[in-house]
């Protein structure tokens, strides 16, 4: 129901967005495959490198299996009690790993289960000596697990809490028991979503780079993302990060392939409906499972972040806040973020558009159904090249003009904007589709268009989600290590990066302030986006 | 498969409950083996009423007793109650078989007879030989064809239905009355039947119960009822 004018600019609108996401990416590409030492495909792949891609996969197999193991259960018990009181807490905290730096938290795993941490002193206590270790492979899959468990447990209770009441109601008149409603009901809402849940888990463990950077290390625990980046930024070896990178492009390749073949579950992914009344685990036994299943859990969560309360605390923040070092990196990490932020908004905003205006006619032909798709499917071509590899690409192709610092800027807010694409795409699109396709008549037989009609229109269903977006955005940003890592420099220092360098010049007491206040301001982000959430369910439910 | 002894008398006994802002008061005797409708205005506590009979909800005081016994604290498993809802009557992921043979044993452990007693039921409701099928490939009467064939096999001496029909085009709700009513005369269960459509009751109910602001408004006859209705809501009602 768009002007033939209106039409034509959404069109060329998504085609600018797309054509400048496409370059972004495969300029980066072709300069590594350009690159003229790099040698043909299979001789470089040597012996280190299958060492490090099989460690790639191994730990994130391990990691995905851990997690999703250890979420079913919790799922099961949280589920099975709608009416408890801390529930919508508990699931909310679960929501919070996913919002913070993972440098921020990757101190508050060190701080419980490191060297000298609570959990080791406690067991030294019973007279061991100092037996778990945060470092290699262990660490790595405590990590991804404390990330990833509560996601894998918030789409399976949502998953569970989808199922209509009347199931729980005839599981109580049948007088089915915990093993029936196990077999009949709970398993297969919970397979049905386990495929997507598990290779959602594996990509983000694939292409996982702070946690291993921070807690892996040397040739027994690196993964490729970690391998590239110490290739380019310390052995200055450009091969070894053009092979590394392709192959780490193969294995993303893969991992996607896979997601597009069952289905990818939605990380953002809250339940829309609220769960239905059960009848059934009201045996003691049950009461008892569930509650230390979800005791464990929680204690399993909180932990490492009040450990980021309680040391960041400790640091001197007045004088931390006031350094120049503080101020300079906190107003680099700032614009980088609104920006890439902004940037994000702007890129999907002209996609969505795009992919708007191209199906508006009654029947939309074959050539506009596929250019609906590909405006669709870029957000998710993003996922394709990690953000370490397209730094490298790029590395690379403005090498010969100079100093890479100088563009280094632009760089970080276009990766960062990149890495933000999909999630703002998930939280946008649904919203605006909807809205769209509720007003565009109305709006076509008014006669509405330009600012008034943004302003009356749009504006009051769009704001909301959109801050949502810019503020998921600005959140990745603020907590990115990995495109900071590589063009970092002493002129450009972002917060996570002065965070990592002091955490690396062990001067940990900075570190940890800087952990605290860095956590913060992301949390504030966080929860401005959740508030929302509550919102709109809450009228959901009227 | 069919019992003999017609259903028990159903006897709500200054039964209150309190759910968020509603309150609710239901008082009466609900005659065994009769078909009792279940008529009255949206949220006046019709389903309430249903679901403090099967025990989903349970009465803040009061006693609800089915023949002389006392169905305080019994779980809705231990209460000899099937209940059909408007829709979700079958699992969804699972076949008709399943869904029909978990209402003999909860953990499936069917023996011949049973198998036999779940075909032979489907084959009652006519929807013989489609023991395989998925409840997502069948129309909504089919769908409480199998709901009802799930409750022949349970056997039990009540059945509750909240709007069974609801969601079913007119020409497909005179079949499926006529099916419950020819399976009533079978089983001469106790039945409360919640519908919201005047020609329903016309057609099935021998009793009418009018629930109004949480309790029970009026109760008699449908015969009674329909010649000449007591209250200008249930005329409203009959008016459809």
């Amino acid at each position: 129901m768009l002007t033939p004018q209106e039409r034509r600019l959404g069109v060329a609108g998504g085609a600018i967005a797309l054509a400048a996401v496409l370059a972004f990416m495969i300029l980066a590409l072709l300069a590594l495959l350009a690159f003229p030492s790099a040698p043909a495909g299979g001789t470089i792949v040597t012996a280190y490198m299958w060492r490090i891609l099989q460690f790639t996969l191994l730990q994130a197999a391990l990691s995905t299996a851990l997690s999703v193991l250890l979420a079913v259960p919790v799922a099961l018990a949280l589920a099975r009690r709608p009416n408890f009181a801390l529930r919508t807490w508990i699931l909310r905290l679960m929501v919070l790993p996913m919002g913070l730096p993972v440098l921020v938290v990757a101190l508050g795993l060190i701080a419980v289960w490191g060297r000298q941490g609570v959990a080791n002193s406690l067991l030294m206590i019973l007279g061991m000596d100092r037996p778990i270790s945060i470092y290699g492979l262990g660490g790595i899959l405590l990590a991804h697990v404390f990330f990833n468990f509560p996601l894998a447990c918030r789409l399976a209770v949502a998953a569970l809490d989808r199922l209509p009441g009347e199931y729980w109601k005839l599981a109580g008149s049948l007088g089915m028991g915990p093993v029936s409603v196990f077999r009949f009901l709970e398993w297969p809402a919970i397979a049905r979503v386990l495929p997507g849940i598990s290779s959602l888990v594996f990509m983000l463990c694939a292409t996982s780079f702070t946690i291993v950077l921070v807690l892996g290390g040397g040739p027994a625990a690196t993964t490729l993302e970690v391998a590239i980046y110490q290739s380019l930024r310390f052995d200055f070896d450009p091969p070894r990060a053009i092979a590394l990178s392709l192959l780490q492009v193969a294995v993303t390749a893969s991992v996607l392939g896979l997601l597009g073949l069952i289905g990818s579950a939605d990380p953002t992914g809250s339940s829309s409906s609220a769960p239905s009344r059960r009848y059934d685990g009201t045996s003691l036994a049950a009461r008892l499972w569930d509650a230390l299943v979800v005791l464990l859990s929680v204690i399993f969560l909180l932990l490492p972040l009040a450990a980021i309360v309680v040391e960041g605390l400790q640091a001197d923040l007045g004088r931390l806040l006031t350094s120049n070092a503080f101020v300079k990196a906190a107003t680099s990490s700032a614009i980088i973020a609104v920006s890439s932020a902004v940037l994000a908004l702007s890129v999907s905003t002209l996609l969505i558009r795009g992919r708007l205006a191209a199906i508006d006619s009654r029947r939309p032909g074959t050539v506009a159904v596929a250019y609906w798709r590909l405006l669709g499917a870029s957000s998710l071509l993003v996922l394709l090249v990690p953000p370490v590899v397209l730094g490298t690409g790029w590395f690379l192709l403005l090498r010969p003009l100079g100093d890479v610092a100088r563009f280094a800027p632009i760089l970080i807010i276009a990766i960062n904007a990149l890495m933000a694409l999909p999630f703002v795409m998930r939280v946008l699109e649904p919203t605006w589709e909807a809205h769209y396709a509720r007003t565009t008549r109305l709006v076509a037989s008014l006669g509405l268009r330009g600012f008034w009609k943004f302003w009356y229109v749009d504006r009051p269903i769009l704001v909301k989600p959109a801050a949502l977006a810019l503020s998921f955005a600005m959140a990745l940003s603020l907590g990115d290590l990995g495109a900071i890592a590589l063009f970092g420099s002493n002129d450009l220092v972002t917060l996570p990066w002065l965070l990592y360098s002091r955490l690396s010049s062990y001067r940990t007491a900075d570190a940890d302030g800087l952990a605290l206040i860095l956590g913060m301001i992301c949390l504030a982000l966080t929860i401005a986006g959740t508030l929302h959430q509550t919102d709109r369910s809450r009228r959901a439910a009227d | 498969m069919q019992q003999t002894e017609p259903g028990p008398d159903i006897y709500l006994k200054e039964i209150r409950l309190t759910l968020g802002a509603s309150r609710f008061h239901f008082e009466g005797l609900i005659r065994g083996g009769r078909i009792t409708a279940v008529i009255g205005p949206s949220g006046s506590g019709k389903t309430t009423l249903l679901n403090t009979v099967a025990g989903y909800d349970q009465p803040d005081s009061g006693k609800l007793v089915f023949d002389g016994e006392s169905m305080a604290a019994k779980h809705p498993a231990q209460r000899p109650v099937s209940m059909i809802f408007q829709e979700h009557n079958l699992f969804g992921h699972l076949d008709l078989f399943t869904n029909v043979g978990l209402g003999i044993h909860p953990a499936l452990k069917l023996n011949k007879d049973a198998r036999l007693a779940v075909s032979a039921a489907l084959a009652r409701v006519g929807l013989g030989g489609m023991e395989r099928r998925k409840p997502a490939t069948l129309s909504g009467g089919e769908k409480q064809r199998a709901a009802f064939a799930r409750a022949l096999v349970r056997n039990k001496p009540v059945l509750l239905m909240d709007e069974p029909f609801a969601a079913l085009d007119p020409g497909l709700r005179l079949t499926m009355a006529s099916l419950l009513r020819d399976l009533h005369h079978e089983t001469t269960s106790t039945v409360l039947i919640v519908t919201h459509d005047p020609d329903e009751v016309r057609r099935l109910a021998q009793d009418v119960i009018f629930v109004e602001n949480g309790r029970i408004a009026f109760h008699s006859e449908a015969a009674d009822l329909l010649a000449q209705p007591h209250l200008p809501a249930i005329a409203q009602f009959l008016k459809g």
